[in-house]
Order: structure tokens, then C-alpha cells, then sequence
């Protein structure tokens, strides 16, 4: 246990954390492009208008239909997807750091993680909320 | 519609040089550019500035990692903080009529110009000062750190004020999620002022603090459909792209006046957001 703990430490964590940030931000990036070159040949020459919120159809947010629509290719889906991953980097950043604290026994700063690794979850199921 | 997305991309390029030449972020610019520029709905541009601060935050995150400037654990307790604001202030912009978010922004944006002509307060207290000051609290929260500034020396650090900069925190997390910024200028200022964090420290923490609070309120605002694919797809990989070149001339150059013009810049587009806030056109 000892010597787990010695191989183990902040710096290592902080190294792991910036990989994954690193990884995360690469791969949604790839991810989105994919998707707007998918666009690019599905839709020629479409037009469309930002300018009044009308929000998106529910295939665009939600995250079973996104995929599924990702894995048939149809591009803004595939975008999407890309979007999905990109504001789940900092999740599974958060998540790592709890897994970081675990090792570390850590009990605050497990406890700390959690209360955040909640609300991210909250939020991204806010939908679901009477607000 | 080709031209148009290939226009948008150059301004999301630029705003994300500029954002990180600055070090104002990339929504500063982005929102306005959005709205007043391409006639974007404003929830659209935040929800879209939301998913670039994100982009540029984690990227940028992972450069101060290598720096061991960090501090994780002060970082993730403020992050308790900025989350809960940011998915009140996705709830306010959700029920919010537009021109009121416009007005906010523009006064957000007016003190952002302000503040870039302060002068920076590189210097923090010494260890002694702090040692009286060091609270039950931030003894719990182990709420301490060192750091080696760029002569080799090993600084310590201890926090103070834990709780007035948790409000701070709080407040910066409602700005980001209400208008789509990182409010990084907000949360360095809850670390280095209030709880007298040095401000390397305090920089560096707060840039991996932005895109936990941004992804609670993008989260939110996914979900609610203020996300558009073929609009966030061109203005997402701009600002990602523009901010990485950004960061690399920002090594090299003296941006002291590309500051101040930066600054004036914003002052114009604040004062078009708050005008158009006001006559209902936004």
C-alpha cells in the first residue's frame, strides 16, 4: 500500500487529468469536422436561419437518438455527437479526479468530487427537472 | 449558405486569437460577434460560445498542467461553486427575455474593457501573513499549495477568505452560464484577490476551473435545444484553431498594446449590445 501510494501522487494525477483533457478536446474536434464534411455532402447549397430560436428538434439533444443517428452517419448528428463529447471532457475529467482521491483516500476531497460529479449530472439531465 | 459558414469561421478564428491573446476568453467576443454581427439569436450564440469555451479551456488546461501551477484540490472545492452558478444562470437565461441578456452582457463586456487597463497584482503575501489567518476550514480543506516561481524559488501559499471567495466563485459560475463566457477574469479575481492565491496560481487554476462550470451550463443548455449542430460545427473548430494560434504568438510578443485596442474594441461592442438591448432589437 505503501509504496501504491508513493507511485501515486498529485503530480501524477495532474498529468493523467491533462491527458484526458488533451484526448477529450482532440477527439470531439475530429469528431465535429467528420460531421461537417458529412453536412457538406448531404445538404448542398441548403440555407438556414439563425436568426429566431425555435430550439432544436428532440433528435438533436437527445443523447440516445444522437447516437444512433451518428452511427447511421447523417451529419448534424454526427456534430452533435462531437458537441456531446467535447461538454463530457471535463466530466470524465472530474470523474478521474474522484477516481485519483479514491486512491488517495482521500475522504474530503472524495467527498468534495462527488457534490460536483452530482451537479454535472444534474445538469445534464436537466431536462428532466421542473425548471 | 457555403459563404456564410466559411465567414463564420473566420470570425470564430479571430475571436479565439484574440480571446487568448488577451486572455479575455473567447465568448467575450464571440456572443457579440454572433448577434450583432450575423443576426444569431442570442440564446443560439451562447449556447455555441458555451461549447468554445469549453474547447479552448480544456486545451489551454492541459498546457498549465505541464507548468505544475495547478491546484486541483482548491480548483475542484471552487467547483462546487461555479457549477451550481452556472446551472442557475442557464435557468435565468432560459426564462430571461433576450434584450435583458443583451444589456447584462454589454455591462459584463464594459467592465471587462475597464479591467484590461488595471494593473495586475503579480505580488502575493508572504507565508507569515498567512499562517495567522489560516482558518479551520481551509485547514480541512487541506487548502494550501507550493509552487516554483520562474527564479527556482519554492513559494508556499496559504488561502484566506474561503467563503467570500466561494461567493465570488458562485457569481462567476451564473455569468457563464447566463451569457456564454468563461468569466476567467471573475474567477482569478475570487482566487488572487479574496483568497490571496498567488496569481500564477490563480491563472492557471482558474483556466481548469472554466470548462467544468461552462459544461454544467452547456449541459442544460444541450438539452434544451439552444444547440445547433451546422452553426456550433464552423464557430467551435474557429475559436479551437484561433485560440491555439493565440496562445503561441502570446508567448513570444509583448501584448500590452494589443490590449488596450483589444479593450477598445469591447468597450464599442458593449455599447451596441446595451443599445440594442434597450431598443428591443437584439
Amino acid at each position: 500500500m505503501q509504496k501504491e501510494k508513493a507511485a501515486w501522487g498529485d503530480e501524477q494525477m495532474q498529468n493523467l487529468l491533462g491527458s484526458i483533457l488533451r484526448i477529450g478536446v482532440l477527439t470531439s474536434a475530429v469528431v465535429v469536422i467528420i460531421g461537417g464534411i458529412l453536412f457538406f455532402i448531404q445538404h448542398p447549397g441548403e440555407t438556414i436561419d439563425f436568426r429566431i430560436f425555435k430550439s432544436e428538434p428532440a433528435r438533436l439533444r437527445n443523447v440516445h437518438t444522437i447516437v444512433i443517428e451518428a452511427m447511421n452517419f447523417r451529419s448534424r448528428s454526427v456534430i452533435q455527437a462531437g458537441l456531446l463529447l467535447l461538454i463530457a471532457t471535463p466530466v470524465f475529467r472530474v470523474l478521474f479526479s474522484f477516481i485519483g482521491f479514491l486512491i488517495e483516500k482521500d475522504k474530503v476531497y472524495i467527498f468534495i468530487t462527488s457534490l460536483v460529479l452530482i451537479i454535472l449530472c444534474l445538469s445534464l439531465f436537466s431536462s428532466y427537472l421542473s425548471f | 449558405m457555403d459563404m456564410m459558414l466559411l465567414v463564420l469561421f473566420a470570425g470564430a478564428l479571430l475571436a479565439g486569437f484574440l480571446g487568448s491573446l488577451t486572455g479575455l476568453g473567447g465568448g467575450v467576443i464571440l456572443v457579440p460577434l454572433l448577434t450583432l454581427g450575423f443576426g444569431v439569436d442570442i440564446h443560439y450564440a451562447i449556447g455555441t460560445s458555451l461549447i468554445s469555451v469549453i474547447a479552448t479551456s480544456s486545451g489551454a488546461a492541459s498546457a498549465f498542467v505541464k507548468e505544475g501551477l495547478l491546484n486541483i484540490r482548491v480548483g475542484m472545492f471552487l467547483e462546487i461553486a461555479t457549477t451550481l452558478g452556472a446551472m442557475v444562470g442557464a435557468a435565468i437565461a432560459y426564462f430571461a427575455p433576450t434584450h435583458v441578456i443583451a444589456i447584462i452582457f454589454g455591462l459584463v463586456l464594459l467592465y471587462s474593457a475597464a479591467s484590461s487597463f488595471k494593473k495586475r497584482n503579480e505580488g502575493s503575501i508572504s507565508i507569515e501573513q498567512h499562517k495567522i489567518k489560516h482558518g479551520k476550514f481551509a485547514q480541512l480543506l487541506k487548502a494550501k499549495g507550493t509552487y516554483i516561481d520562474t527564479t527556482g524559488k519554492t513559494i508556499d501559499y496559504r488561502l484566506q477568505h474561503v467563503g467570500g471567495g466561494f461567493i465570488v466563485m458562485w457569481i462567476a459560475g451564473i455569468l457563464s452560464g447566463l451569457l456564454g463566457i468563461g468569466s476567467g477574469a471573475l474567477k482569478v479575481i475570487a482566487m488572487d484577490s479574496v483568497m490571496r492565491i498567488p496569481f500564477k496560481v490563480s491563472t492557471a487554476t482558474s483556466n481548469f476551473m472554466i470548462g467544468v462550470t461552462a459544461a454544467a451550463s452547456a449541459g442544460v443548455y444541450f438539452t434544451r435545444g439552444y444547440i445547433d449542430p451546422v452553426l456550433s460545427m464552423p464557430v467551435v473548430i474557429g475559436v479551437l484553431v484561433g485560440s491555439l494560434l493565440g496562445a503561441r504568438i502570446l508567448l513570444r510578443s509583448q501584448t500590452k498594446s494589443i490590449r488596450i485596442v483589444f479593450a477598445v474594441v469591447i468597450a464599442f461592442l458593449a455599447i451596441e449590445m446595451i443599445y440594442n438591448g434597450f431598443v428591443k432589437n437584439i
